[in-house]
């Protein structure tokens, strides 16, 4: 039964960075870029329902919704004032930038916050489930935590295949040069690309924090770095593939964790990403890259 | 006439290096270095060697490399090791620092091969991911690492110290898991580190001069250009990929010496400090040695001297970082400096500007 609960917990912790790993994926497909100030978005969304719910007081759904918006404000914010001056710009320039901004938003949140770790309130009300006469126990948040990231994946696959913005989406992650002459307006694609990455940062930040609820201005680094790996492990610009790669490492990571050592759950979890790359060196459901003499 | 040329151009980075090395001594002398900027002239030389080193990956062989602190981590380690091991047999502080310089740079140059032989077959940002992960499983391998000896020899463990099972009079705890090594002699001093980096510029410079150097050159400029005229592909990535490792590791056993207690904390070896040394490179100038050691120089010694604005210094740092890299290579900005330098340039010469 432990192993159960284990496994339940990976897949829980999985899906939070699977959902991480949507926003890297996306904007990676679609600007190709690596947008490394995105675990730095999660944990603004984090503070902002901290802010809301135990400073303010409201109910955590508000919490979160001011936290959706504040996010999605600042990764439109981040893409205007940051990102687009440089499109056309090398990658390595790019990414530089990127980091220059999860710099400045870990520096905001530390003089605002300071850097003592605050006790996050969780946002789920649901009750733990016992299953098999009380032997397994699963907590109400990881039950939200599973439920809404495949309500997430539902939603996101439906939005990128039904609507007019979706397909452009796709079209621009396709071939920039074409979809421009298709009358696409790239930048704005874009725009709408981080800020539904950003949207789900929020999400996943409340999540992240109502399982682990110790929050720092530090706090989405890790866990950012990690759904990266997710997203490269499952081929970086695939939708499914962030889903599998979150999943997979989530899983590994709480499995090392329980049977191998807490200490050496990261090494296990890079070790596997480095073989699977590999093997197939774009990801599990990464497309092959075609070399053009 | 080409080769004078280059000559010439690594003349003025060592007379750089050695005029900088002459006038911190010149104010040292006269008690105008404050004791904040004194203990930042060993870091100095470190984060020069480690950028210039990352410069041989990133700009000279043109592969996105966020691993660095891995090699760093290990020449830091294997070298503070050798010299916690030898205190008895070489009694010299200085003979056992020389030793584990050659020793930290030459086990960060074997790793430079093993990671790099699986690791450069990956293109861009595969890469990067690849070798970020390989620094965090370095560092995550050493924080359990337990090594302790006895008459008996050498023991290892990935638990604590008391499963070593050392022997109660002669056993002693060398590293200790997340504690690190301990009591290492605090050897390194700034001249030192002004050698190793002179040491380092020779290295690099005369590598890319050469005709290694240009067959390393032409891989990053287009590969398959390079693999039709028959340059061995992977044994070039993999001498400068090594080369850049082994000297890492050079800057690891400064920075091991430079400290009473190491430690491989996410701060000093994690991949924060990897990209750290890649800012430095990027600013610095991809490919360009000389502005790789300026930018070290001038980057380290910024957030000290900001120091006046306490608690905004990071803050400030981020921001130039942001507007350093909009001005520097955004597409308008680069537009709109070419063209301000033209209208400057046809004002001094207005004859010209008329035709």
């Amino acid at each position: 039964m432990s192993f159960l609960s284990y496994l339940i917990n990976g897949v829980s912790l999985g899906s939070i960075y699977a959902i991480i790993a949507l926003g890297y994926t996306m904007v990676y497909g679609i600007a190709r870029m690596l947008n490394f100030a995105h675990g730095d978005v999660i944990m603004v969304g984090a503070f902002a329902i901290f802010t809301a719910v135990s400073t303010l007081g409201l109910p955590s759904l508000a919490g979160i919704l001011i936290a959706v918006l504040v996010c999605t404000v600042l990764g439109l914010a981040i893409e205007t004032v940051a990102y687009r001056p440089l499109r056309g710009a090398s990658s390595l320039a790019v990414l530089i930038t990127a980091i220059g901004v999860s710099y400045l938003l870990q520096n905001v949140a530390l003089l605002i916050f300071g850097s003592n770790a605050r006790q996050f309130t969780s946002v789920v009300h649901i009750p733990n489930v016992k299953l098999a006469g009380g032997a397994l126990s699963i907590s109400g948040e990881t039950i939200v935590t599973i439920a809404s990231c495949l309500l997430i994946m539902i939603a996101l696959t439906t939005f990128i295949n039904r609507t007019k913005i979706g397909q452009a989406m796709l079209a621009v992650s396709e071939d920039r040069g074409a979809a421009t002459l298709m009358g696409i307006n790239v930048n704005k694609t874009i725009a709408v690309t981080f800020a539904i990455g950003s949207a789900l940062a929020a999400i996943a930040g409340a999540l992240l924090c109502s399982t682990y609820p110790s929050l720092t201005p530090y706090t989405g680094s890790m866990p950012g770095i990690k759904a990266f790996t997710a997203a490269v492990f499952g081929g970086i610009g695939s939708i499914p593939g962030a889903l599998l790669g979150g999943i997979i490492l989530g899983v590994v990571e709480n499995l090392s964790k329980a049977y191998i050592s807490s200490q050496l759950s990261d090494a296990i979890v890079f070790s596997l990403l480095i073989l699977i790359l590999l093997v197939r060196p774009t990801g599990i459901l990464g497309k092959k890259i075609h070399e053009k003499v | 006439m080409k080769k004078l040329k280059y000559g010439y151009k690594n003349l003025i980075t060592y007379a750089m290096v050695i005029a900088f090395w002459a006038v911190v001594q010149l104010l040292i002398a006269t008690g105008n270095l404050s004791s904040l900027m004194k203990g930042l002239l060993v870091p100095v030389c470190y984060y020069a060697i480690l950028a210039v080193s990352l410069n041989l990956t990133v700009g000279i062989l043109g592969e996105l490399s966020l691993g660095h602190a891995g090699f760093m981590c290990v020449g830091a380690f294997s070298g503070a090791f050798f010299t916690r091991c030898m205190e008895e047999a070489i009694p010299s502080v200085g003979a056992r620092f020389f030793l584990a310089l050659l020793i930290g740079a030459a086990v960060a140059g074997v790793f430079g091969i093993l990671i790099g032989i699986p690791v450069l077959r990956l293109k861009g940002d595969y890469l990067a991911i690849v070798t970020l992960a390989f620094g965090e499983i370095i560092k995550n391998l050493i924080n359990v690492m337990y090594v302790g000896r006895d008459h008996n020899g050498f023991h290892f463990s990935i638990k604590d110290t008391t499963s070593l099972g050392l022997d109660k009079e002669t056993g002693v705890v060398l590293i200790k898991g997340a504690q690190g090594i301990t009591g290492t002699p605090r050897a390194a001093t700034f001249t030192i580190g002004i050698l190793l980096l002179l040491l380092t510029l020779v290295i690099v410079l005369n590598l890319i001069h050469s005709r290694t150097g240009r067959a390393v050159m032409s891989i990053r400029d287009n590969r398959i250009a390079a693999e039709s005229i028959g340059i061995n592909v992977t044994k070039y990535k993999l001498l400068a990929f090594s080369v850049s490792a082994a000297l890492a590791g050079l800057a690891g056993v400064l920075y091991a010496h430079s400290l009473s207690t190491l430690a491989a904390t996410p701060k000093t070896f994690g991949y924060n400090m990897s990209i750290m040394i890649l800012v430095y490179v990027v600013l610095g100038g991809l490919g360009n040695i000389r502005g790789s050691v300026v930018a070290a120089v001038i980057l380290t010694a910024l957030p000290e001297l900001l120091r006046g604005l306490a608690d905004y210094r990071m803050l400030i740092y981020a921001i130039v970082l942001i507007v350093m890299m909009l001005f520097n290579s955004s597409p308008k900005a680069i537009e709109l400096r070419a063209v301000l330098f033209e209208r400057l340039k046809n004002k001094k010469n207005p004859a010209k500007g008329a035709v």
